[in-house]
């Protein structure tokens, strides 16, 4: 068997992923509204918790199997304003919302109707980017457009020890959550 | 607080349980980053696929041209891919997820909202709708939500990964302070999960 699948065969692997992903979500009480709004009003840090843990593990993970052969990157373009702009309305978005686009869909699957309809919210909101794609591709996406660049690129530090300082930032921002915050 | 229903439900294996620890779910969605880069190529998303249900979503109203002569959705053309059926995975793994925790609940109003803006579904659904095309757009905009910018693209070191999550946070804390922070609520907090009524 060779790697990556594709094919029909990666549809099946699809659904598995896509089911092991909204399991982790829910039992990790992101797909709900009040630990990602209240996390935003610093009462609850399960979704930093969550979020900085993957990238950690998952980084380290995929910069071994990158480096032995076995993954590509899948580097998203710097467009620096589109990003800025577009993770700023996000933001809005997502403590408004209460969900963040996965963990909206696995809120609907868990009975939230606010999560249904805001879903029915982001249907909208692509259909407007898709409207407008052309004005913003012309007058926004091509503004400090880095290049599809790593954080190793652009500061000559390397991999590894980025993931030095982030291990080491998400020890003592834990320890310090643990110690800090009341128990949940 | 808003955690009241952490507590295991009673005499429950770990199949069963309402919650895992959070630190264990990030290790397991760091694991799950292995496998799918690994073994299917791919990055963990979502709007990209969302968008493109967002163009079958048009189709009705623009025609099956006009959403093909569309220059964003020639770029991702709405089809049964591999992230439309990662997407469905999500789904129906939240939703056995909560079934076996007994977590199946309808939720119109939650409790941390109900304590602040009061119980009017009307005014929480428009919010969220209004809240769910801030952050599709935003996510379209930026070239990725909180799975393929925030996650994937930071673990990968990218720079739009990490830029995206570091100014969504920024414009999220401020939100919150916006809707919450100003003032304390003067709905007494309920301890109960108000609003919230098991199937």
């Amino acid at each position: 068997m060779s790697l990556p699948i594709t094919g029909n065969a990666s549809l099946v692997l699809a659904v598995v992923f896509g089911f092991i992903f909204g399991l982790l979500l829910q039992r990790g009480r992101v797909a709900n509204y009040n630990t990602i709004v209240n996390q935003f009003r610093l009462k609850d840090f399960t979704v930093l918790k969550v979020m900085f843990t993957a990238i950690v593990v998952g980084g380290i993970g995929v910069l071994v199997l990158h480096r032995l052969g076995y993954a590509a990157y899948h580097i998203k373009p710097a467009n620096m304003l589109g990003v800025v702009l577009g993770a700023g309305i996000f933001g809005v978005g997502m403590v408004t919302y209460g969900y963040c686009p996965g963990t909206g869909i696995a809120a609907v699957a868990t009975g939230s109707v606010h999560a249904l309809v805001g879903f029915a919210g982001m249907l909208v909101g692509g259909i407007l980017y898709a409207l407008s794609f052309s004005w913003v591709n012309e007058h926004i996406l091509g503004v400090a457009a880095l290049g599809k660049v790593r954080l190793p690129d652009v500061t000559r530090i390397a991999d590894w020890i980025w993931f030095i300082i982030l291990a080491a930032v998400a020890a003592i921002v834990f320890y310090a959550i643990e110690r800090l915050m009341p128990k949940t | 607080m808003s955690q009241i229903t952490n507590m295991p439900n009673g005499g429950g294996g770990f199949l069963t349980r309402s919650r895992w620890n959070p630190y264990l779910v990030g290790i397991g969605i760091g694991l799950l980053s292995w496998a799918v880069f690994a073994i299917v190529n791919a990055p963990l998303g979502v709007t990209t696929s969302l968008s493109q249900w967002a163009g079958l979503a048009a189709e009705p109203v623009m025609g099956v041209e006009g959403v093909r002569a569309n220059p964003y959705w020639t770029k991702d053309f709405p089809q049964w891919d591999y992230g439309t059926f990662f997407l469905i995975g999500t789904f129906f793994g939240a939703l056995v997820g909560a079934w076996l925790s007994r977590d199946l609940k309808i939720e119109v109003v939650p409790s941390v909202w109900r304590e602040r803006f009061g119980g009017s579904p009307t005014k929480r659904l428009a919010v969220a709708f209004a809240g769910g095309i801030l952050a599709m757009y935003g996510a379209r905009m930026a070239g990725g939500c909180t799975s393929g910018n925030g996650l994937s693209g930071s673990l990968q070191l990218a720079v739009s990964g990490w830029t995206f999550f570091i100014t969504m946070f920024v414009t999220g804390l401020a939100t919150a302070w916006l809707m919450f922070g100003r003032k304390r609520s003067s709905v007494p907090s309920s301890s109960t999960e108000s609003g919230k009524e098991r199937i």
